[in-house]
């Protein structure tokens, strides 16, 4: 079942993190609507590729919304213009024969461009480094059902633990700002018993990380919240603050030493 | 060859803790002498390169994604077994293990398996201890469903992300060896090569997928945790990048390749719209406990699902299998939803797909209920297919999604090369001709977490290592190989995309190497694979350059190992003339045209060994014994 759409399309080129990039306008046509977005780019790059020209870098894996690698900025929104997905999971019948499509990496100084637009997010795993676990060695864990978590504490982990990592809460944010990341790692970890124990001082370390990895600040626009493809929630930084507040009050100088 | 499985004596369930206590020691403070090379960070990586870090080992981690958690472990939704029996239905670790032999088509080997099962309850603790959210009840206790086939409630979720959570835990796990030193982290690194040096595999080869680069690295010993390769079928619901290029070019250095026609197809996938379609995506198969497959009674019915009455409707796998009914094994499910289609009797435009029912459950439970078990595989199925399955039917087809065969690794789950090691998918050991439910997370973390921290210091301390370096002659010869590798592909500069290639590569193996086989389909498979790599290597054009980040430059790589692996797979599948498990043998099977095992002549693991391109393997046999569970014929009538 080939389709009828006919798009043209601003993708974002750009050799490497060092050069300068600029938009390319490609016309392409035959795209059905059944199509996903990263599809439709598949079908741009295979006739780039007949053209003898290399086609597009652009991140993708799983393909089913779960592993957070796919992440482009489509017509100003990270992974486009649809609620609660991943860009691999946006279909074509969210557009319209002859729409155009301006396509965009992830823009944050933390996140360089490797090419076009494929960015460079380790940063985030960084910031895990820095304090996103729980310190139990493997072979030294209780029985799995001795400490009780009620349900609705566990839940909210949850809410929180559901984040895959994309990054579209920073490239949706104006201050390029990985507050919703973050709190979302923090309050995975510090809503549940057994990261009680170190709950303060991971609030220290993964601010402090990520303030470091040159990300922004919050000006609590909610942009990161609209964009995040899994519904993680602003109150979750609300949590955070609070918890980074307690912390630095009680623990900063034990932890840190005098700096702080 | 003689293939020494290493299995320990004594009764099954002592072999483990003996072997555990006879095993050589690693002094603690001598581990940071030796280092470790782990491949690929899903759940086998991960919980290896985390839990060999904990123990002072120096851990080089690599994989190809731009973070180690993205790896496709990530991906399995429905959940992981353990034998905790907190249901007080009867479960235990025997229970496991009887379940999984059996589940296997006993084409899996005993005693790994009980080992499986002794470690599962291991890994429900350590993973709570990390902060995974398992589904837990209002007590606050955690929560366990039946799935895929158990007649116990033995399976610990997490929503329907399984996956995700458990890949977090060992993640996290692993990011705190990194702060520590122990680990260290090399993200989008594609390995290209094993290095073997006096007979012991001494490091690896990789790309740097950023620079273009090709890097050699040293280790003492080289974990593979590389997953499965289905995508040699082009569609699968693996992620894009899943490949066999570490395990194939392992092989080719002399790792033995055990069972590669051993394929499972999942029955509950999102059905193909067309030939743009990229991968296919999987839904739990935790959706047959409250979902009912039926196609419509009388062929050609196009009437909407909802117009055709009770008495119209087939549900085939109730009226077949009475007592497990749509909770059959996955092969069970797959090849009647095939037979059904092969019928003309499919539902949908391409006819190639059967209905999921959620009206029942919804009647009986509430839409809230339901939402509350499956509300994120609802959203993803409305997402992809623009139709609301709490209203209308869902429509599914199976799809390739693992695969049991795998590099052949004794108890220790060393390959045939000492000092490489396999884990998870990668490896053939634990899961036989056919896979059950939630039991691939499982084997994943047992391999890691629980099995490989030990036999790995039996290794070290049994083995004499001399100091090898990166300027060591087979390191050079490695990546100049490597290198001309790759300019050969660049240079090919002929007509056809990588990407139509391998698309025909997986037409190929799903018409002949699919879900039923026979021996007129794998023959012409086995002509069809070679032509097809001919081609490749004829008229492929691979675009970019070698020196910069180039995505068409890595597919091309991967199909090119893909072209060879493929006909392993069919040569296998066609020495192989019974059915097992998910190997479907057309020629064998019953009267009621179900899967016959022949347990005279095919009770053994195939392994084969490379002898060059487009050259006859050889085969190496390991008998099978059951000594516990007793071969009998699965019925799940």
């Amino acid at each position: 079942m080939s389709g009828n759409m006919n798009l043209t399309l601003k993708i974002w080129t750009q050799k490497n993190a060092k050069s300068k990039g600029q938009f390319e306008t490609i016309k392409i046509g035959g795209i059905s609507p059944d199509m996903s977005f990263l599809e439709m780019l598949d079908t741009v790059n295979e006739q780039q590729m007949k053209e003898g020209k290399e086609g597009f870098a652009f991140d993708h894996d799983c393909r089913e919304g779960i592993c957070g690698m796919c992440s482009l900025v489509i017509n100003g929104l990270p992974h486009g213009p649809d609620n609660l997905i991943t860009t691999c999971q946006l279909h074509m019948r969210k557009f319209k024969d002859g729409d155009t499509i301006v396509i965009e990496p992830w823009r944050a100084s933390a996140f360089p461009v490797i090419r076009d637009c494929v960015v460079d997010r380790y940063s985030f795993d960084r910031i895990i480094q820095a304090g996103g676990f729980i310190s139990v060695n493997t072979g030294s864990a209780p029985d799995a059902s001795a400490i009780a978590v009620p349900k609705d504490q566990s839940e909210r982990a949850f809410d929180a633990a559901a984040c895959v990592g994309c990054g579209a809460c920073v490239a949706a944010c104006k201050n390029s700002s990985a507050m919703l990341f973050v709190a979302a790692k923090v309050s995975h970890l510090n809503y549940l018993p057994q990261g009680k124990v170190e709950a303060k001082r991971r609030v220290l370390a993964m601010v402090d990380q990520m303030d470091k990895e040159g990300f922004g600040n919050c000006s609590n626009l909610y942009e990161c919240e609209a964009a995040c493809p899994k519904g993680i929630t602003v109150d979750f930084i609300a949590k955070m603050n609070r918890e980074y507040l307690g912390a630095t009050a009680i623990y900063a100088e034990k932890v840190y030493g005098e700096e702080m | 060859m003689i293939l020494d499985s290493a299995i320990p004596s004594g009764p099954i369930g002592e072999k483990w803790t003996r072997h555990k206590f006879e095993l050589k020691l690693v002094n603690p403070a001598n581990k940071r002498k030796f280092s470790v090379i782990v491949v690929g960070t899903g759940l086998a990586g991960a919980s290896a390169a985390a839990s060999l870090g904990e123990l002072g080992y120096n851990v080089m981690a690599f994989c190809t994604q731009d973070s180690a958690r993205r790896a496709h472990s990530i991906a399995a939704q429905g959940g992981i077994n353990a034998a905790k029996n907190y249901t007080n239905d009867g479960d235990s670790v025997y229970r496991l293990f009887y379940d999984t032999v059996k589940g296997g088509d006993f084409r899996a080997r005993e005693a790994n398996v009980h080992r499986l099962a002794e470690c599962s309850n291991l890994i429900i603790d350590q993973c709570v201890a990390q902060g995974v959210p398992f589904g837990r009840d209002y007590g606050g206790l955690l929560d366990n469903r039946s799935f895929g086939g158990a007649q116990v409630s033995r399976t610990f979720y997490a929503r329907g992300q399984t996956g995700q959570q458990l890949l977090i835990g060992a993640y996290q796990a692993m990011m705190r060896q990194v702060a520590k030193g122990s680990v260290k982290m090399f993200p989008r690194r594609e390995m290209l090569d094993l290095v073997v040096v006096d007979g012991k595999a001494r490091g690896i080869v990789v790309r740097n997928l950023v620079t273009g680069e090709l890097e050699s690295h040293v280790a003492d010993a080289v974990c593979l945790c590389t997953g499965g390769y289905g995508n040699v079928f082009y569609l699968s619901t693996n992620a894009k990048g899943s490949n066999v290029t570490a395990a194939w070019r392992a092989h080719k250095k002399g790792a033995l390749f055990a069972n590669p026609c051993y394929t499972q197809i999942h029955p509950t996938c999102i059905p193909v719209t067309g030939d743009h379609q990229s991968k296919l995506t999987l839904m739990s198969e935790s959706l047959r406990n409250d979902g009912r497959v039926w196609v419509p009674k009388k062929i050609g019915d196009t009437r909407s699902p909802d117009q055709i009455p009770e008495e119209e409707r087939f549900y085939y796998l109730e009226e077949k299998y009475p007592s497990f009914g749509n909770l059959v094994p996955r092969d069970v499910a797959s090849r009647n939803a095939k037979t059904i289609c092969d019928k003309g009797m499919g539902v949908g435009q391409s006819k190639l797909a059967v209905y999921l029912d959620f009206s029942d459950a919804i009647k009986r439970l509430g839409a809230s209920a339901v939402s509350a078990k499956y509300g994120n595989l609802f959203q993803m199925y409305e997402k992809i297919t623009d139709e609301n399955p709490y209203k209308t039917p869902m429509r599914i087809f199976p799809a390739v999604h693992y695969t049991m065969g795998g590099l052949w690794v004794d108890y220790n789950l060393m390959s045939t090369i000492p000092g490489c090691f396999v884990l998870g998918e990668a490896n053939f050991s634990d899961h036989g001709a056919n896979r059950l439910g939630a039991s691939a997370l499982m084997q994943g973390l047992a391999d890691g977490y629980f099995v490989l921290p030990y036999t790995i210091g039996g290794y070290f301390a049994g083995t004499k290592l001399d100091k090898v370096t990166a300027s060591a002659p087979e390191f050079e010869a490695a990546k100049k190989e490597n290198e001309a590798h790759i300019h050969k592909l660049l240079n090919v500069k002929g007509k056809r995309t990588v990407a139509s290639i391998h698309s025909e590569l997986g037409h190929i193996m799903w018409e002949n190497v699919g879900m039923g086989r026979n021996q007129a389909g794998l023959e012409k498979a086995l002509a069809e694979i070679p032509a097809l790599r001919e081609e490749f290597w004829k008229n492929v054009n691979v675009l970019g350059g070698e020196g910069s980040f180039n995505q068409n430059l890595e597919h091309a790589g991967r199909l090119a190992d893909f072209l060879e692996f493929g006909e392993l797979m069919a040569l296998d599948a066609l020495h192989r003339k019974e059915s097992c498990g998910g190997h479907f043998r057309e020629e064998s099977q019953t009267e009621e045209g179900e899967a016959k095992r022949d347990d005279e002549n095919f009770c053994y693991v195939g392994a084969w060994d490379y002898k060059g391109v487009g050259v006859k393997p050889e085969l190496t046999k390991e008998p099978l014994t059951f000594d516990n569970v007793h071969l009998v014929t699965r019925s799940y009538k």
